[in-house]
């Protein structure tokens, strides 16, 4: 599981990496696609194999769907891609990367100094997650539940209304 | 048998009978339509037009496999491979009888429905990198269908998880062992072939690719074996969907006298006859349609029929 675990965190890493410095609209999506798909196979070696699930079909099967088709629709050319790569000028790298630095620092620090016990501690079937999700965690649920249900009713309002100009 | 030995055989039956039954459902498809269309069909290469099939596929392999110079060429060449490997990774999860399964994972439902969700890429993006105003507008359509059907599609199983109480499906079978799930589940059941048949994009739900409106939809600009890809993927959906009915509603391999995997092989041709008999029988909606009634009409069913079941479950339990 080890070397399943660190294969799937390097492919995660580097498919971010090429996400971020793509041109293209839909190539950046793939990666971030396949960047999905690799974090799915770290929790399902980390022993998580209904989050693993999870993250597929509603991060890649159906958000990223929704990015993909958005981006279709825009139809972006070259014009898009000239103007991507004038805004990702070289200068414009330097903050994120200092601050992603000090990121990875503290990882390094967290990974040497303190006992981290990381692969096969147990693993998380569906029913406890459930048991959890619907025990102690309830009032999130509900409340993160309402929160999708107004964001629903906001974007059903605004679809209408344009309905209704036409 | 040694179990390195008996997997390695398992793994090759399960990659290779898919594969083939796939290419032999063309003839059996074409064979099948012209019956109930009072024709003879393919008839004449080998016993009973048999021999179509290899036929059409040596035609396909020497096919020139053209790549318009327009088209985004790295997401072209990877979209037809897209749903060729989701679609063969769902048959991992499938179980064809007692211990023959390749994994047989806690998750084995959810893993289904995952890689049927990632099969769209394949469609969205054979339609977006072919960089033409058919295909793009098959792709267009393809992503808001499968995405629409895909939410009804996980909602219309729970009901038979609820009543099975686990994910994995050889426990779902082995709970079928008095009752059918069809029987308790006959709702989920038609909400699940419905959903079915829009996520394999056949007849009545082939909007991505109406060649009266779009020549050919997402794959217009595709020839040679690539196209032979989404063929060939489009027949393992509906051996999938056919397959994956079988386990969740009518008892998977279970069933009298016969040897298991003879009745699952059975009961999945049941209904691959059946895919094909509505596509002879249905016409195409219209796309608005298509989405209203799957929005409209069968995510409250679904939702209802979830709900039903946990209440009865609820009360049922001791």
């Amino acid at each position: 599981m080890n070397i399943l675990f660190y294969v799937a965190s390097a492919v995660a890493i580097i498919a971010t990496f090429l996400m971020l410095t793509r041109m293209n609209a839909v190539h950046a999506l793939l990666y971030l696609i396949v960047s999905l798909l690799a974090v799915a196979l770290v929790f399902y070696t980390l022993g998580a194999p209904f989050v693993a699930a999870l993250e597929i079909i509603i991060y890649a099967g159906a958000i990223m769907v929704l990015f993909v088709f958005v981006v279709m629709m825009l139809n972006l050319g070259r014009a898009a891609e000239a103007q991507e790569r004038e805004w990702q000028r070289p200068s414009l790298w330097v903050g994120p990367s200092v601050l992603a630095v000090v990121l990875i620092a503290e990882v390094i620090y967290v990974l040497t100094h303190a006992d981290t016990r990381m692969f096969g501690a147990e693993v998380v079937g569906p029913h406890q997650v459930a048991q959890s999700l619907f025990g102690p965690y309830l009032i999130g649920v509900e409340l993160a539940s309402m929160l999708l249900l107004g964001g629903l009713v906001g974007a059903f309002h605004l679809g209408r209304r344009l309905e209704e100009k036409r | 048998m040694n179990p390195i030995v008996k997997s390695l055989i398992i793994l090759f039956l399960v990659i290779f009978i898919p594969l083939n039954v796939a290419a032999g459902l063309i003839w059996l498809e074409r064979r099948l339509l012209a019956l109930w269309q009072d024709r003879y069909g393919p008839n004449r290469v080998g016993p009973f037009g048999l021999l179509q099939v290899l036929a059409d596929m040596i035609k396909i392999f020497f096919k020139e496999d053209w790549i318009p110079p327009f088209a985004d060429k790295p997401v072209f060449v990877i979209a037809p491979a897209v749903i060729m490997v989701t679609v063969l990774m769902s048959y991992t999860v499938v179980p064809w009888a007692p211990g023959a399964t390749v994994a047989d994972m806690n998750i084995g439902l959810l893993f289904f429905l995952a890689m049927s969700s990632l099969g769209v890429y394949s469609i969205v993006l054979a339609g977006w990198a072919s960089a033409s105003k058919y295909s793009l507008l098959g792709g267009l359509r393809a992503s808001a269908q499968m995405l629409s059907y895909e939410v009804f599609m996980g909602l219309s199983l729970m009901g038979t998880v609820l009543l099975a109480g686990s994910f994995r499906l050889s426990d779902i079978v082995a709970a079928q062992r008095h009752m059918w799930f069809v029987i308790p589940q006959f709702l989920g059941f038609i909400l699940f072939l419905i959903a079915g048949l829009a996520e394999t994009r056949r007849l009545p739900f082939d909007l991505p690719e109406a060649e009266s409106e779009l020549v050919a939809g997402f794959h217009s600009e595709y020839s040679g074996m690539k196209f032979g890809m989404f063929f060939v993927g489009e027949y393992l959906g509906v051996i999938l969907i056919s397959a994956m009915i079988t386990v969740l509603f009518f008892g998977g391999w279970q069933g009298p006298w016969l040897p298991p995997i003879v009745w699952f092989v059975v009961k999945t041709l049941f209904f691959i006859c059946l895919f094909i008999l509505l596509r002879a029988a249905l016409p195409r909606p219209r796309f608005d349609q298509l989405m209203s009634w799957g929005w409209k009409i069968m995510l409250p069913l679904a939702l209802l029929n979830l709900l039903v079941t946990g209440a009865v479950v609820l009360a049922a339990r001791p």
